[in-house]
Protein backbone atom coordinates (compact mmCIF):
# COMPACT_ATOMS: atom_id res chain seq x y z
CA UNK A 1 0.00 0.00 0.00
CA UNK A 2 1.29 3.47 -0.79
CA UNK A 3 1.28 6.01 2.00
CA UNK A 4 -1.86 8.06 1.42
CA UNK A 5 -1.28 10.41 4.33
CA UNK A 6 -4.18 12.37 5.74
CA UNK A 7 -6.50 11.72 2.80
CA UNK A 8 -6.50 7.90 2.81
CA UNK A 9 -10.24 7.68 3.45
CA UNK A 10 -11.10 10.03 0.60
CA UNK A 11 -8.85 8.40 -1.97
CA UNK A 12 -9.83 4.85 -1.10
CA UNK A 13 -13.54 5.63 -0.98
CA UNK A 14 -13.34 7.39 -4.37
CA UNK A 15 -11.74 4.28 -5.87
CA UNK A 16 -14.19 1.97 -4.10
CA UNK A 17 -17.28 3.90 -5.21
CA UNK A 18 -16.09 4.16 -8.82
CA UNK A 19 -15.04 0.55 -9.16
CA UNK A 20 -18.27 -0.62 -7.54
CA UNK A 21 -20.33 1.44 -9.99
CA UNK A 22 -18.34 0.17 -12.97
CA UNK A 23 -18.67 -3.40 -11.75
CA UNK A 24 -22.40 -2.97 -11.24
CA UNK A 25 -22.76 -1.60 -14.78
CA UNK A 26 -20.83 -4.50 -16.31
CA UNK A 27 -22.59 -7.14 -14.23
CA UNK A 28 -26.03 -5.71 -14.99
CA UNK A 29 -25.24 -5.48 -18.73
CA UNK A 30 -24.02 -9.08 -18.88
CA UNK A 31 -26.94 -10.34 -16.78
CA UNK A 32 -29.49 -8.67 -19.02
CA UNK A 33 -27.58 -9.71 -22.14
CA UNK A 34 -27.62 -13.38 -21.09
CA UNK A 35 -31.31 -13.26 -20.18
CA UNK A 36 -32.35 -11.65 -23.48
CA UNK A 37 -30.17 -14.06 -25.44
CA UNK A 38 -31.75 -17.08 -23.76
CA UNK A 39 -35.28 -15.71 -24.26
CA UNK A 40 -34.56 -15.09 -27.94
CA UNK A 41 -33.18 -18.61 -28.41
CA UNK A 42 -36.33 -20.02 -26.79
CA UNK A 43 -38.55 -17.92 -29.00
CA UNK A 44 -36.69 -18.90 -32.16
CA UNK A 45 -36.90 -22.56 -31.19
CA UNK A 46 -40.65 -22.18 -30.69
CA UNK A 47 -40.90 -20.51 -34.09
CA UNK A 48 -39.12 -23.41 -35.81
CA UNK A 49 -41.07 -26.15 -34.04
CA UNK A 50 -44.48 -24.54 -33.79
CA UNK B 1 -11.88 -0.61 -46.98
CA UNK B 2 -15.33 -1.51 -45.84
CA UNK B 3 -17.83 1.29 -45.50
CA UNK B 4 -18.94 2.17 -42.00
CA UNK B 5 -22.53 1.80 -43.16
CA UNK B 6 -22.09 -1.95 -43.39
CA UNK B 7 -22.51 -2.03 -39.64
CA UNK B 8 -26.01 -0.72 -40.19
CA UNK B 9 -26.93 -4.26 -41.16
CA UNK B 10 -27.77 -5.97 -37.84
CA UNK B 11 -26.45 -9.34 -39.06
CA UNK B 12 -23.15 -7.80 -40.07
CA UNK B 13 -22.98 -5.88 -36.81
CA UNK B 14 -23.61 -9.04 -34.79
CA UNK B 15 -20.87 -10.93 -36.67
CA UNK B 16 -18.26 -8.18 -36.35
CA UNK B 17 -19.03 -7.31 -32.74
CA UNK B 18 -18.95 -11.00 -31.82
CA UNK B 19 -15.35 -11.19 -33.03
CA UNK B 20 -14.31 -7.80 -31.65
CA UNK B 21 -15.84 -8.01 -28.18
CA UNK B 22 -13.37 -10.38 -26.46
CA UNK B 23 -10.52 -8.17 -27.67
CA UNK B 24 -12.25 -4.99 -26.61
CA UNK B 25 -13.07 -6.25 -23.12
CA UNK B 26 -9.55 -7.61 -22.65
CA UNK B 27 -7.93 -4.38 -23.82
CA UNK B 28 -10.29 -2.24 -21.72
CA UNK B 29 -9.67 -4.34 -18.62
CA UNK B 30 -5.91 -4.30 -19.20
CA UNK B 31 -5.75 -0.53 -19.78
CA UNK B 32 -7.90 0.19 -16.75
CA UNK B 33 -5.92 -2.17 -14.56
CA UNK B 34 -2.56 -0.80 -15.68
CA UNK B 35 -3.66 2.83 -15.51
CA UNK B 36 -5.36 2.61 -12.14
CA UNK B 37 -2.65 0.49 -10.49
CA UNK B 38 0.01 2.79 -11.91
CA UNK B 39 -1.90 5.84 -10.72
CA UNK B 40 -2.79 4.45 -7.32
CA UNK B 41 0.48 2.81 -6.31
CA UNK B 42 3.28 4.35 -8.33
CA UNK B 43 2.65 8.08 -8.62
CA UNK B 44 3.88 10.69 -6.15
CA UNK B 45 1.60 12.93 -4.14
CA UNK B 46 0.96 16.43 -5.34
CA UNK B 47 2.75 19.00 -3.18
CA UNK B 48 -0.46 20.92 -2.49
CA UNK B 49 -3.23 18.35 -2.84
CA UNK B 50 -1.42 15.44 -1.20
CA UNK B 51 -2.65 11.99 -2.12
CA UNK B 52 -6.09 13.24 -3.25
CA UNK B 53 -4.51 13.89 -6.64
CA UNK B 54 -4.86 10.13 -7.25
CA UNK B 55 -8.61 10.65 -7.66
CA UNK B 56 -7.86 12.35 -10.97
CA UNK B 57 -7.39 8.95 -12.63
CA UNK B 58 -11.09 8.26 -12.14
CA UNK B 59 -12.54 11.75 -12.15
CA UNK B 60 -11.20 13.13 -15.42
CA UNK B 61 -11.73 10.03 -17.63
CA UNK B 62 -15.28 9.45 -16.36
CA UNK B 63 -16.20 13.11 -16.79
CA UNK B 64 -14.80 13.11 -20.34
CA UNK B 65 -16.65 9.96 -21.26
CA UNK B 66 -19.88 11.16 -19.66
CA UNK B 67 -19.93 14.03 -22.17
CA UNK B 68 -18.61 11.93 -25.06
CA UNK B 69 -21.30 9.31 -24.45
CA UNK B 70 -23.95 11.98 -24.90
CA UNK B 71 -22.25 13.20 -28.10
CA UNK B 72 -22.18 9.63 -29.38
CA UNK B 73 -25.90 9.32 -28.60
CA UNK B 74 -26.51 12.57 -30.46
CA UNK B 75 -24.66 11.29 -33.55
CA UNK B 76 -26.43 7.93 -33.40
CA UNK B 77 -29.79 9.72 -33.09
CA UNK B 78 -28.97 11.87 -36.12
CA UNK B 79 -28.02 8.79 -38.13
CA UNK B 80 -31.30 7.15 -37.09
CA UNK B 81 -33.33 10.21 -38.11
CA UNK B 82 -31.57 10.64 -41.45
CA UNK B 83 -30.86 7.08 -42.54
CA UNK B 84 -33.21 4.96 -40.40
CA UNK B 85 -30.64 2.31 -39.42
CA UNK B 86 -31.99 0.35 -36.48
CA UNK B 87 -28.55 -0.48 -35.11
CA UNK B 88 -27.89 3.23 -34.72
CA UNK B 89 -31.01 3.90 -32.66
CA UNK B 90 -30.35 0.85 -30.50
CA UNK B 91 -26.72 1.91 -29.97
CA UNK B 92 -27.96 5.25 -28.65
CA UNK B 93 -30.28 3.43 -26.28
CA UNK B 94 -27.46 1.13 -25.21
CA UNK B 95 -25.10 4.03 -24.49
CA UNK B 96 -27.37 5.98 -22.14
CA UNK B 97 -27.01 3.81 -19.00
CA UNK B 98 -23.23 3.78 -19.52
CA UNK B 99 -23.21 7.55 -19.81
CA UNK B 100 -25.28 7.97 -16.68
CA UNK B 101 -22.94 5.67 -14.73
CA UNK B 102 -19.92 7.73 -15.83
CA UNK B 103 -21.77 10.90 -14.84
CA UNK B 104 -22.43 9.51 -11.37
CA UNK B 105 -18.78 8.45 -11.04
CA UNK B 106 -17.63 11.93 -12.04
CA UNK B 107 -20.02 13.56 -9.57
CA UNK B 108 -19.18 11.14 -6.74
CA UNK B 109 -15.40 11.33 -7.14
CA UNK B 110 -15.71 15.10 -7.52
CA UNK B 111 -17.64 15.37 -4.26
CA UNK B 112 -15.15 13.15 -2.43
CA UNK B 113 -12.30 15.21 -3.83
CA UNK B 114 -14.02 18.51 -3.13
CA UNK B 115 -14.55 17.75 0.55
CA UNK B 116 -10.86 17.96 1.61
CA UNK B 117 -9.76 20.45 -1.07
CA UNK B 118 -12.55 23.02 -1.12
CA UNK B 119 -14.03 22.10 2.26
CA UNK B 120 -17.38 21.20 0.75
CA UNK B 121 -18.95 18.19 -0.92
CA UNK B 122 -20.89 20.26 -3.35
CA UNK B 123 -20.72 23.79 -4.70
CA UNK B 124 -23.04 25.40 -7.22
CA UNK B 125 -20.18 25.83 -9.58
CA UNK B 126 -20.89 25.89 -13.34
CA UNK B 127 -18.97 22.70 -14.05
CA UNK B 128 -20.54 20.75 -11.21
CA UNK B 129 -23.99 22.06 -11.96
CA UNK B 130 -23.76 21.28 -15.66
CA UNK B 131 -22.96 17.69 -14.76
CA UNK B 132 -25.99 17.58 -12.52
CA UNK B 133 -28.09 18.83 -15.44
CA UNK B 134 -26.42 16.31 -17.76
CA UNK B 135 -27.47 13.65 -15.24
CA UNK B 136 -31.09 14.87 -15.43
CA UNK B 137 -30.96 14.79 -19.24
CA UNK B 138 -29.77 11.18 -19.14
CA UNK B 139 -32.58 10.28 -16.73
CA UNK B 140 -35.24 11.89 -18.92
CA UNK B 141 -33.85 10.22 -22.04
CA UNK B 142 -33.83 6.79 -20.42
CA UNK B 143 -37.28 7.30 -18.90
CA UNK B 144 -38.70 8.15 -22.33
CA UNK B 145 -37.23 4.94 -23.78
CA UNK B 146 -38.76 3.00 -20.92
CA UNK B 147 -42.18 4.57 -21.25
CA UNK B 148 -42.86 3.82 -24.92
CA UNK B 149 -43.62 0.28 -25.93
CA UNK B 150 -43.20 0.38 -29.71
CA UNK B 151 -39.43 0.39 -30.42
CA UNK B 152 -39.59 2.52 -33.58
CA UNK B 153 -41.78 5.18 -31.96
CA UNK B 154 -39.46 5.19 -28.95
CA UNK B 155 -36.41 5.54 -31.20
CA UNK B 156 -37.98 8.49 -33.06
CA UNK B 157 -39.11 10.36 -29.97
CA UNK B 158 -35.90 9.82 -28.00
CA UNK B 159 -33.88 10.98 -31.01
CA UNK B 160 -35.86 14.22 -31.17
CA UNK B 161 -35.42 14.64 -27.42
CA UNK B 162 -31.68 14.01 -27.76
CA UNK B 163 -31.35 16.70 -30.44
CA UNK B 164 -33.37 19.30 -28.55
CA UNK B 165 -31.69 18.31 -25.28
CA UNK B 166 -28.24 18.80 -26.80
CA UNK B 167 -29.08 22.34 -27.87
CA UNK B 168 -30.44 23.15 -24.42
CA UNK B 169 -27.47 21.48 -22.73
CA UNK B 170 -25.12 23.85 -24.57
CA UNK B 171 -27.29 26.87 -23.71
CA UNK B 172 -27.40 25.73 -20.07
CA UNK B 173 -23.63 25.49 -20.00
CA UNK B 174 -23.27 29.14 -21.00
CA UNK B 175 -26.16 30.19 -18.77
CA UNK B 176 -24.38 28.58 -15.81
CA UNK B 177 -21.11 30.34 -16.53
CA UNK B 178 -23.07 33.59 -16.64
CA UNK B 179 -24.86 32.63 -13.43
CA UNK B 180 -21.88 31.89 -11.26
CA UNK B 181 -18.14 32.12 -11.73
CA UNK B 182 -16.86 28.87 -10.40
CA UNK B 183 -14.64 27.22 -7.89
CA UNK B 184 -13.56 24.46 -10.26
CA UNK B 185 -10.22 24.78 -12.01
CA UNK B 186 -10.01 25.02 -15.78
CA UNK B 187 -9.49 22.13 -18.15
CA UNK B 188 -6.89 19.62 -17.01
CA UNK B 189 -5.90 18.61 -20.51
CA UNK B 190 -5.89 20.69 -23.61
CA UNK B 191 -3.90 20.61 -26.80
CA UNK B 192 -3.16 24.29 -27.13
CA UNK B 193 -1.87 24.85 -23.62
CA UNK B 194 1.83 24.87 -22.79
CA UNK B 195 1.37 23.90 -19.19
CA UNK B 196 -0.61 20.74 -18.66
CA UNK B 197 -0.24 18.68 -15.54
CA UNK B 198 3.19 17.20 -14.93
CA UNK B 199 4.29 14.10 -16.85
CA UNK B 200 4.29 11.80 -13.80
CA UNK B 201 0.54 12.31 -13.53
CA UNK B 202 -0.05 12.71 -17.25
CA UNK B 203 0.97 9.29 -18.58
CA UNK B 204 -1.03 7.11 -16.16
CA UNK B 205 -3.94 9.48 -16.76
CA UNK B 206 -3.69 8.87 -20.51
CA UNK B 207 -3.74 5.10 -19.93
CA UNK B 208 -6.83 5.50 -17.73
CA UNK B 209 -8.57 7.60 -20.36
CA UNK B 210 -7.80 4.94 -22.95
CA UNK B 211 -9.22 2.36 -20.56
CA UNK B 212 -12.45 4.29 -20.09
CA UNK B 213 -12.80 4.82 -23.86
CA UNK B 214 -12.26 1.13 -24.55
CA UNK B 215 -14.64 0.12 -21.77
CA UNK B 216 -17.27 2.45 -23.20
CA UNK B 217 -16.89 1.02 -26.71
CA UNK B 218 -16.93 -2.57 -25.45
CA UNK B 219 -20.03 -1.96 -23.33
CA UNK B 220 -21.83 -0.14 -26.14
CA UNK B 221 -21.11 -3.06 -28.47
CA UNK B 222 -22.25 -5.58 -25.91
CA UNK B 223 -25.39 -3.71 -24.92
CA UNK B 224 -26.29 -2.97 -28.55
CA UNK B 225 -26.17 -6.72 -29.21
CA UNK B 226 -28.57 -7.18 -26.32
CA UNK B 227 -30.89 -4.49 -27.70
CA UNK B 228 -30.83 -6.02 -31.19
CA UNK B 229 -31.83 -9.38 -29.68
CA UNK B 230 -34.49 -7.72 -27.52
CA UNK B 231 -35.94 -6.02 -30.58
CA UNK B 232 -36.03 -9.31 -32.49
CA UNK B 233 -37.69 -10.92 -29.49
CA UNK B 234 -40.31 -8.18 -29.53
CA UNK B 235 -40.94 -8.76 -33.25
CA UNK B 236 -41.35 -12.51 -32.72
CA UNK B 237 -43.73 -11.81 -29.84
CA UNK B 238 -45.86 -9.60 -32.07
CA UNK B 239 -45.95 -12.27 -34.77
CA UNK B 240 -46.96 -14.97 -32.29
CA UNK B 241 -49.77 -12.87 -30.92
CA UNK B 242 -51.12 -12.20 -34.41
CA UNK B 243 -51.35 -15.87 -35.37
CA UNK C 1 -55.27 29.27 -37.02
CA UNK C 2 -57.22 32.06 -35.42
CA UNK C 3 -60.22 29.75 -35.11
CA UNK C 4 -58.06 27.13 -33.40
CA UNK C 5 -56.64 29.77 -31.08
CA UNK C 6 -60.03 31.08 -29.97
CA UNK C 7 -61.32 27.51 -29.64
CA UNK C 8 -58.48 26.57 -27.31
CA UNK C 9 -59.03 29.72 -25.29
CA UNK C 10 -62.73 29.06 -24.99
CA UNK C 11 -62.15 25.46 -23.93
CA UNK C 12 -59.65 26.54 -21.29
CA UNK C 13 -61.99 29.19 -19.89
CA UNK C 14 -65.00 26.92 -19.89
CA UNK C 15 -63.08 24.13 -18.16
CA UNK C 16 -62.18 26.73 -15.56
CA UNK C 17 -58.81 25.16 -14.84
CA UNK C 18 -56.77 27.31 -17.20
CA UNK C 19 -56.58 30.63 -15.43
CA UNK C 20 -57.62 29.62 -11.94
CA UNK C 21 -55.57 26.55 -11.15
CA UNK C 22 -52.19 27.87 -12.21
CA UNK C 23 -52.75 31.16 -10.39
CA UNK C 24 -53.92 29.44 -7.20
CA UNK C 25 -50.90 27.14 -7.35
CA UNK C 26 -48.58 30.11 -7.83
CA UNK C 27 -50.16 31.85 -4.82
CA UNK C 28 -49.82 28.76 -2.62
CA UNK C 29 -46.19 28.13 -3.53
CA UNK C 30 -45.33 31.75 -2.84
CA UNK C 31 -47.21 31.69 0.46
CA UNK C 32 -45.53 28.46 1.56
CA UNK C 33 -42.00 29.79 1.17
CA UNK C 34 -42.08 32.18 4.17
CA UNK C 35 -43.39 29.31 6.29
CA UNK C 36 -40.34 27.35 5.24
CA UNK C 37 -37.60 29.97 5.54
CA UNK C 38 -39.08 32.17 8.28
CA UNK C 39 -40.64 35.63 8.19
CA UNK C 40 -37.38 37.64 8.14
CA UNK C 41 -38.09 40.33 5.52
CA UNK C 42 -34.42 40.75 4.67
CA UNK C 43 -34.10 37.10 3.70
CA UNK C 44 -37.37 37.22 1.77
CA UNK C 45 -36.26 40.29 -0.18
CA UNK C 46 -33.11 38.48 -1.19
CA UNK C 47 -34.77 35.28 -2.36
CA UNK C 48 -37.97 36.83 -3.79
CA UNK C 49 -36.85 36.95 -7.47
CA UNK C 50 -35.82 33.31 -7.46
CA UNK C 51 -38.90 32.10 -5.58
CA UNK C 52 -41.28 34.00 -7.84
CA UNK C 53 -39.59 32.60 -10.92
CA UNK C 54 -39.54 29.02 -9.64
CA UNK C 55 -43.19 29.37 -8.58
CA UNK C 56 -44.23 30.68 -11.99
CA UNK C 57 -42.29 27.88 -13.68
CA UNK C 58 -43.96 25.16 -11.61
CA UNK C 59 -47.39 26.72 -12.11
CA UNK C 60 -46.72 26.71 -15.86
CA UNK C 61 -45.80 23.03 -15.68
CA UNK C 62 -49.15 22.06 -14.15
CA UNK C 63 -51.30 22.52 -17.22
CA UNK C 64 -48.81 21.29 -19.85
CA UNK C 65 -50.14 17.75 -20.16
CA UNK C 66 -53.54 19.09 -21.15
CA UNK C 67 -52.24 20.93 -24.22
CA UNK C 68 -52.70 17.91 -26.48
CA UNK C 69 -54.29 15.27 -24.23
CA UNK C 70 -57.95 16.19 -24.78
CA UNK C 71 -57.53 16.60 -28.53
CA UNK C 72 -55.65 13.31 -28.68
CA UNK C 73 -58.36 11.41 -26.83
CA UNK C 74 -61.32 12.64 -28.86
CA UNK C 75 -59.45 12.32 -32.15
CA UNK C 76 -59.45 15.98 -33.12
CA UNK C 77 -55.66 15.94 -33.13
CA UNK C 78 -55.77 13.52 -36.07
CA UNK C 79 -58.05 15.95 -37.86
CA UNK C 80 -55.71 18.84 -37.09
CA UNK C 81 -52.78 16.83 -38.44
CA UNK C 82 -54.56 16.34 -41.77
CA UNK C 83 -55.94 19.89 -41.85
CA UNK C 84 -54.67 22.32 -44.51
CA UNK C 85 -52.61 24.31 -42.00
CA UNK C 86 -49.19 22.78 -41.27
CA UNK C 87 -48.78 20.91 -38.00
CA UNK C 88 -45.99 23.30 -37.01
CA UNK C 89 -48.52 26.14 -37.06
CA UNK C 90 -50.95 24.07 -34.99
CA UNK C 91 -48.21 23.55 -32.41
CA UNK C 92 -47.32 27.26 -32.35
CA UNK C 93 -50.99 28.17 -31.95
CA UNK C 94 -51.41 25.70 -29.11
CA UNK C 95 -48.35 27.12 -27.39
CA UNK C 96 -49.71 30.66 -27.80
CA UNK C 97 -53.07 29.64 -26.34
CA UNK C 98 -51.30 27.98 -23.41
CA UNK C 99 -49.32 31.16 -22.79
CA UNK C 100 -52.42 33.36 -22.84
CA UNK C 101 -54.18 31.09 -20.33
CA UNK C 102 -51.23 30.54 -17.96
CA UNK C 103 -48.13 32.64 -18.72
CA UNK C 104 -49.98 35.92 -19.10
CA UNK C 105 -52.05 35.64 -15.89
CA UNK C 106 -48.93 34.57 -14.00
CA UNK C 107 -47.07 37.60 -15.32
CA UNK C 108 -49.85 39.93 -14.25
CA UNK C 109 -50.24 38.33 -10.82
CA UNK C 110 -46.53 38.15 -10.03
CA UNK C 111 -46.12 41.77 -8.80
CA UNK C 112 -48.91 41.22 -6.25
CA UNK C 113 -47.15 38.14 -4.95
CA UNK C 114 -43.93 40.14 -4.96
CA UNK C 115 -45.51 42.27 -2.22
CA UNK C 116 -45.99 39.15 -0.12
CA UNK C 117 -42.29 38.35 -0.41
CA UNK C 118 -41.20 41.93 0.20
CA UNK C 119 -39.58 42.30 -3.21
CA UNK C 120 -37.31 45.36 -3.50
CA UNK C 121 -39.15 48.38 -5.02
CA UNK C 122 -37.06 48.39 -8.20
CA UNK C 123 -37.86 44.75 -8.86
CA UNK C 124 -41.56 44.95 -9.73
CA UNK C 125 -41.08 46.39 -13.19
CA UNK C 126 -38.31 43.95 -14.08
CA UNK C 127 -40.14 41.01 -12.58
CA UNK C 128 -43.06 41.72 -14.90
CA UNK C 129 -40.79 42.30 -17.88
CA UNK C 130 -38.75 39.17 -17.24
CA UNK C 131 -41.87 37.02 -16.88
CA UNK C 132 -43.44 38.57 -19.96
CA UNK C 133 -40.26 37.82 -21.91
CA UNK C 134 -39.60 34.40 -20.39
CA UNK C 135 -42.93 32.65 -19.92
CA UNK C 136 -43.55 32.30 -23.68
CA UNK C 137 -40.38 30.17 -23.79
CA UNK C 138 -41.77 28.05 -20.94
CA UNK C 139 -45.00 27.49 -22.88
CA UNK C 140 -43.19 26.57 -26.10
CA UNK C 141 -40.72 24.21 -24.43
CA UNK C 142 -43.62 22.68 -22.52
CA UNK C 143 -45.58 22.19 -25.73
CA UNK C 144 -42.63 20.26 -27.10
CA UNK C 145 -42.60 18.07 -23.98
CA UNK C 146 -46.36 17.56 -24.25
CA UNK C 147 -45.97 16.53 -27.91
CA UNK C 148 -43.35 13.93 -26.91
CA UNK C 149 -45.53 12.34 -24.23
CA UNK C 150 -49.00 12.73 -25.76
CA UNK C 151 -49.55 9.04 -26.46
CA UNK C 152 -48.54 7.83 -23.01
CA UNK C 153 -51.00 6.84 -20.34
CA UNK C 154 -49.11 8.23 -17.38
CA UNK C 155 -47.25 10.94 -19.22
CA UNK C 156 -47.62 13.68 -16.60
CA UNK C 157 -44.69 12.78 -14.38
CA UNK C 158 -42.47 11.89 -17.32
CA UNK C 159 -43.38 15.23 -18.89
CA UNK C 160 -42.07 17.07 -15.82
CA UNK C 161 -38.85 15.05 -15.88
CA UNK C 162 -38.30 15.86 -19.57
CA UNK C 163 -39.25 19.53 -19.43
CA UNK C 164 -37.66 20.74 -16.19
CA UNK C 165 -34.03 20.35 -17.33
CA UNK C 166 -34.94 22.27 -20.49
CA UNK C 167 -36.25 25.12 -18.31
CA UNK C 168 -32.88 25.73 -16.67
CA UNK C 169 -31.53 28.48 -18.96
CA UNK C 170 -34.82 30.39 -18.97
CA UNK C 171 -35.01 30.23 -15.18
CA UNK C 172 -31.42 31.38 -14.75
CA UNK C 173 -31.76 34.41 -17.01
CA UNK C 174 -35.25 35.28 -15.75
CA UNK C 175 -34.33 35.22 -12.07
CA UNK C 176 -31.05 36.98 -12.77
CA UNK C 177 -32.84 39.72 -14.70
CA UNK C 178 -35.27 40.25 -11.82
CA UNK C 179 -32.49 40.21 -9.23
CA UNK C 180 -30.42 42.76 -11.13
CA UNK C 181 -33.48 44.91 -11.63
CA UNK C 182 -34.30 44.74 -7.92
CA UNK C 183 -30.74 45.70 -6.97
CA UNK C 184 -30.56 48.44 -9.57
CA UNK C 185 -27.80 46.85 -11.66
CA UNK C 186 -27.47 46.74 -15.44
CA UNK C 187 -30.17 44.55 -16.95
CA UNK C 188 -29.38 44.60 -20.67
CA UNK C 189 -27.46 41.33 -20.89
CA UNK C 190 -29.95 38.98 -19.17
CA UNK C 191 -32.83 40.74 -20.90
CA UNK C 192 -31.25 40.16 -24.30
CA UNK C 193 -30.44 36.55 -23.41
CA UNK C 194 -33.91 35.66 -22.15
CA UNK C 195 -35.51 37.31 -25.18
CA UNK C 196 -33.08 35.35 -27.34
CA UNK C 197 -34.14 32.08 -25.73
CA UNK C 198 -37.82 32.88 -26.24
CA UNK C 199 -37.34 33.85 -29.87
CA UNK C 200 -35.07 30.91 -30.59
CA UNK C 201 -37.49 28.47 -28.97
CA UNK C 202 -40.41 30.01 -30.87
CA UNK C 203 -38.53 29.71 -34.14
CA UNK C 204 -37.22 26.15 -33.80
CA UNK C 205 -39.17 24.10 -31.28
CA UNK C 206 -42.49 24.00 -33.20
CA UNK C 207 -40.68 21.92 -35.83
CA UNK C 208 -39.38 19.46 -33.25
CA UNK C 209 -42.78 19.31 -31.54
CA UNK C 210 -44.58 18.75 -34.84
CA UNK C 211 -42.13 15.96 -35.70
CA UNK C 212 -42.84 14.31 -32.35
CA UNK C 213 -46.60 14.67 -32.87
CA UNK C 214 -46.39 13.03 -36.30
CA UNK C 215 -44.56 10.08 -34.76
CA UNK C 216 -47.17 9.78 -32.02
CA UNK C 217 -50.07 9.95 -34.47
CA UNK C 218 -48.59 7.29 -36.75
Amino acid sequence: MPDLGAYAVEVISAYAVSLALLAALVIFSVWRGKRVKRALEDAEARLRNG
Amino acid sequence: MASVWEFANPRKFMAVSDRALPWLFTLAGAALAIGLVWGFFFTPDDFRQGSTVKIIYLHVPSAMMAINAWIMMLLASLIWIVRRHHVSALAAKAAAPIGVTFTVIALATGAIWGQPMWGTWWAWDPRLTSFLILFLFYLGYMALWQAIEDPDTAADLTSVLCLVGSVFAVISRYALIFWNQGLHQGATLSLDKEENIADVFYFPLLVCIAGFVLLFIALVFYRTRTEIRARRLYAIGLKERMV
Amino acid sequence: MLALFTRDLRLAIRAGGGFGLALAFFLIVTALVPFGVGPDTGVLTRIAPGILWVGALLACLLSLDRIFALDYEDGSLDLLATAPIPLEAVVATKAAAHWVTTGLPLTLAAPLLGVLLNLAPGGYLWLTISLAAGTPALSIIGTFGAALTVGLKRGGLLLSLLVLPLYVPTLIFGAELTRRGAEGQAVETPLALIAGITLGAAALLPFAAAAALRVNLR
